[in-house]
């Protein structure tokens, strides 16, 4: 057990240092740009933007899209991979590579990609689903955040023993559904709750498919603002990180509760 | 069977689409079977676009590799207080996610024309864009600084775990043994890293590659491929729809081919392991 | 001189001390082995000898050389640890190779060296393994091969088998005394067990807070305790608190029984000891049986039989404990009145101090 004071490398401080100025002075910046009011560099500091912000209608409207996408992207991909996985645990382990393996497609089919394909294929399709973002944005969403839900099950079911709790169910009487819902849930709230702050980060920065499939999402406000306005930018840049910032902490948080580690890695477009 | 609605999902939303475009590459406006859409991508300005994103892509994976593998063991080794290396994966958590539209913003608020640190270094009477480094954001490498936001704390997730995992017996079995640190990482450090770092580097290059939001808030214009297809559909540029099929199809082939690179030479690299 | 000594050794890590003074002396080829439980100080005193950590006041002397500011990779000892030290990046030939290949020893040299190191060690045929793919013991002899390889002027071993099957842990430690005999090697050696101590060891060093409360050879160290944690540490020991009743006659006082002991002797009436019986030299018999022999007798009950092969523990009322053949254990079942024969010569005394207890290390075995 070692106790003692070994102190910090030099080369271990400048890499820090480096690091910590690399990734501070852009959110800095933002800060600063968004307490002015307009380009003469007039000093700080006026809260005008934020109120420009709060006050705009768009603002809330696109928050509200996206933040009602992300919920019912949750809800599509839970509802469909939590089975499938439970299944796959349980009955046809063979299959999880399989699972793993279709998991990292999203990856070699970037979002690029995959909207072309979307676009191409559901071209006659319905109104209510090539037209609505409910329907097309959603179902696109759902296969996006598909990696990031997947890992996360996975590691949740991974820690749990399945089998065991499966039997100890049934053994007491319950019926598929029972077992599903009342024991093989709990046990995996951490990791479904992580999967879900992950998706919500992804749906609320994805900017790609809603872009070329031409819906309004927050992402797409948030371009617009950037392109006509400036300096209310960056009020609104610093809110959208707070947004994700705190979808990430909430997912820590949670995973710290219980222990059981969801996967944390996410990446941006 | 209770897999089948997922895997009807994937068919559906996955695959078919996949599918669709690389068989609508091939096709013309008459969706006869042609490969000039393939031959077009070979011209300019399309050839350059691929070469800009791939360029790009090296570029930033390889810095984000390395950086990110110097930031993570600074924060984890003997020495470091406990509290950096958390704070470091929770940033590095968030700021993995924080892409796109927000980050070229904080971006050209920093380093922009108006940005805090050039308008810093312009009132100390040096302008950074006539004079070294000749930093212009919009630039390509304007691009690979900012890409390397979110590139740098994915390498720094990735290889956490597999520094936490070099033990520490090793490096005091190896001094026991003669070695000096330079030897421990020659001889083991840095091969028990190579197939996470080598996965980290596929990674993130398929991460840049697929970037589109960033590049689009940064106008970069028609220096990468995914603008490029984006244009066709926000009405920019492109008129034939097989053309941004075949771009797709072409992205595909990259990716395809990166992988198909970069993961036997993973395993090759890992076949002392379990 | 000795070979290898370490002199007045301390170690504080903020406010913990974890050596407060250590004074050991090693002669060439001579095999000694820190034994203690968990937080005793012998790891940390081992590490000091490797040069992991430093002394805060006292020195490690090799060959009258003071290692003082040496590195631990210029100090010439082969270290095996516990557990995970093989590189997992090498098959078991080249672990075994790497301390020469950082010397520079060409390759047909270091070729033939780890050959035969391997064979020392019984592993010749699976030298092209990786780590994964071997046992635990096989990775130990491993180890053991590697610290080996750059002929060492000291071996030291931190609970090389603590890791490991029982079964396997006996083996391997007979294999280790073996070796070490039969190159010479001047070995320092970290347990926790204290039957693999006193089987393979010329000398033991009970540590125990950062002590040493007693040295000397494994049988020294079995039959003559001269501390009561060393007597609790050691084997199993009947401890029972008494007090000199007359010390002329050598009579003491155990709850309410009076006992003579020649070691009673000599002792001040009043005195509060310890009374030390090795479970093997207490005669049972079934009460009534005899009158008792010659009177020094404790009465008690039989609480538990515990089957341990050959021999028979028996656990009685009053904190007792017997060793016995289980042929005659089978005569004595739970609950039989028994009479304890507590021998005249050949029972420990210890003082104790006005509060010292009995110290409580858990069960022995």
């Amino acid at each position: 057990m070692r106790l003692g004071r070994p102190r910090m490398a030099p080369s271990a401080v400048i890499w820090l240092l480096l690091a910590a100025a690399y990734f501070i002075l852009p959110l800095y910046a933002t800060f600063d740009f968004s307490l002015k009011k307009n380009a003469a560099g007039a000093p700080c500091c006026t809260l005008h933007n934020y109120g420009w912000v709060i006050h705009n209608g768009d603002f809330w409207h696109t928050i509200k899209i996206s933040f009602v996408l992300a919920l019912e992207t949750i809800v599509i991909s839970l509802l469909l991979f939590v089975p499938t996985i439970y299944w796959v645990h349980l009955k046809v382990p063979k299959l999880r590579p399989v699972l793993a393996f279709m998991a990292l497609v999203p990856f070699v089919v970037p979002p690029i990609v995959m909207v072309v394909g979307l676009l191409k294929t559901f071209k006659g399709s319905p109104h209510w689903f090539y037209g609505t973002p409910w329907g097309f944005l959603a179902t696109a969403y759902v296969i996006l955040a598909f990696p990031y839900t997947f890992f996360s099950l996975d590691a949740g079911f991974r820690a749990i023993d399945v089998h065991t709790l499966t039997e100890a169910s049934q053994s007491l009487g319950a019926t598929w559904t029972t077992t599903l819902f009342k024991v093989i849930l709990p046990n995996i709230r951490t990791a479904a709750l992580g999967a879900a702050f992950l998706t919500l980060a992804v749906v609320m920065g994805e900017f790609t498919i809603a872009n070329l499939a031409a819906f309004h999402t927050f992402p797409i406000f948030l371009q617009y603002v950037n392109e006509s306005q400036g300096f209310p930018a960056g009020a609104l840049t610093l809110l959208s990180f707070m947004i994700t910032w705190g979808a990430m902490l909430s997912l820590l948080l949670v995973g710290r509760k219980r222990g059981a580690r969801g996967a944390v890695i996410a990446g941006a477009r | 069977m209770a897999t089948l609605p997922f895997f009807a999902y994937a068919v559906a939303f996955l695959f078919l689409p996949a599918a669709s475009v690389m068989v609508g590459a091939f096709q013309d406006k008459r969706d006869h079977a042609t490969f000039s859409n393939i031959h077009l991508l070979f011209q300019h300005p399309y050839i350059d676009a691929y070469w800009g994103s791939l360029r790009i892509s090296l570029i930033t994976a390889a810095l984000g590799c390395v950086v990110g593998l110097f930031v993570a063991y600074a924060a984890i080794r003997d020495g470091t207080p406990r509290w950096i290396r958390s704070v470091l994966t929770t940033f590095s958590g968030v700021a993995a996610n924080f892409g796109g539209i927000p980050l070229a913003f904080a971006f050209i608020a920093t380093l922009g024309p108006l940005g805090v640190v050039t308008t810093w270094f312009r009132n100390a009477g040096y302008d950074t864009s006539v004079r070294w480094p000749h930093f212009q954001l919009f630039s390509e490498h304007g691009v690979e600084l900012v890409y390397l936001y979110f590139q740098l704390p994915l390498m720094i997730l990735v290889i956490a775990p597999a520094i936490d995992g070099l033990k520490r017996e090793w490096r005091e079995a190896a001094s026991n043994l003669g070695a000096k640190g330079w030897q421990f990482w020659r001889h083991i450090g840095i091969p028990v890293l190579m197939p996470s770092f080598l996965g980290a580097f596929i990674l993130l290059f398929g991460n840049a590659f697929a970037a589109y939001a960033t590049a689009y808030s940064l106008n970069q214009g028609q220096n990468i491929v995914p603008i490029v297809i984006g244009n066709y559909y926000t009405g920019n540029v492109l008129d034939n729809p097989h053309l941004a099929q075949a771009l797709a199809f072409g992205m595909f082939v990259v990716l395809a081919a990166m992988m198909m690179i970069y993961i036997p030479l993973q395993r090759r690299a890992a076949r002392w392991a379990k | 001189m000795a070979y290898l000594q370490l002199e007045n050794l301390h170690r504080q890590f903020g406010s913990f001390k974890a050596l407060k003074g250590i004074d050991i002396s090693l002669g060439e080829g001579e095999f000694l082995s820190l034994l203690g439980p968990s937080g005793c100080g012998k790891t940390t005193a081992l590490r000091i000898v490797a040069g992991f950590d430093r002394p805060n006041a006292g020195r490690v002397v090799i060959e009258g050389k003071d290692l003082a500011g040496v590195g631990p990779n210029k100090r010439d000892m082969g270290m095996v640890f516990q557990a995970y030290s093989l590189f997992p990046n090498m098959t078991a030939r080249q672990n075994v190779e790497f301390g020469l290949k950082i010397r520079g020893r060409d390759k047909a040299d270091r070729t033939k060296r780890v050959s035969d190191l391997l064979e020392l060690v019984g592993l010749g045929h699976a030298g092209d393994r990786y780590p994964h793919q071997l046992s635990g013991g096989m990775q130990q002899r491993v180890a053991l091969a590697r610290a080996l390889a750059i002929e060492p002027r000291v071996l030291l071993l931190d609970e090389p088998l603590s890791a490991l099957d029982a079964k396997v842990r006996v083996q391997l430690r007979e294999e280790i005394r073996r070796i070490q005999l039969e190159l010479g090697i001047t070995t320092l050696y970290v347990t926790h067990d204290q039957e693999e101590a006193l089987a393979i060891s010329d000398h033991v060093a009970v540590m125990y807070g950062g002590v040493i409360e007693q040295m000397g050879t494994p049988a020294e160290m079995y039959t003559a305790p001269r501390t009561p944690f060393v007597a609790e540490f050691i084997g199993t020991m009947n401890r029972l608190e008494a007090h000199i009743v007359d010390g002329a006659a050598g009579e003491v006082e155990h709850a309410g029984t009076r006992l003579r002991i020649d070691a009673a002797r000599g002792r001040t009436n009043g005195e509060r000891v310890l009374i030390l019986i090795r479970p093997e030299t207490l005669e049972l018999q079934a009460a009534g049986n005899s009158a008792g022999a010659n009177g020094n007798t404790l009465t008690a009950e039989v609480v538990t039989q515990t089957f341990l092969g050959p021999v028979t523990r028996l656990k009685m009322t009053g904190g007792l404990i017997a060793d016995m053949s289980t042929a005659r254990a089978a005569a004595l079942p739970v609950g039989a009145n028994v009479v304890a024969q507590v021998p005249y010569e050949g029972v420990q005394l210890l003082a104790l101090a006005d509060d010292e207890g009995i110290p409580d290390i858990g069960e022995g075995t």
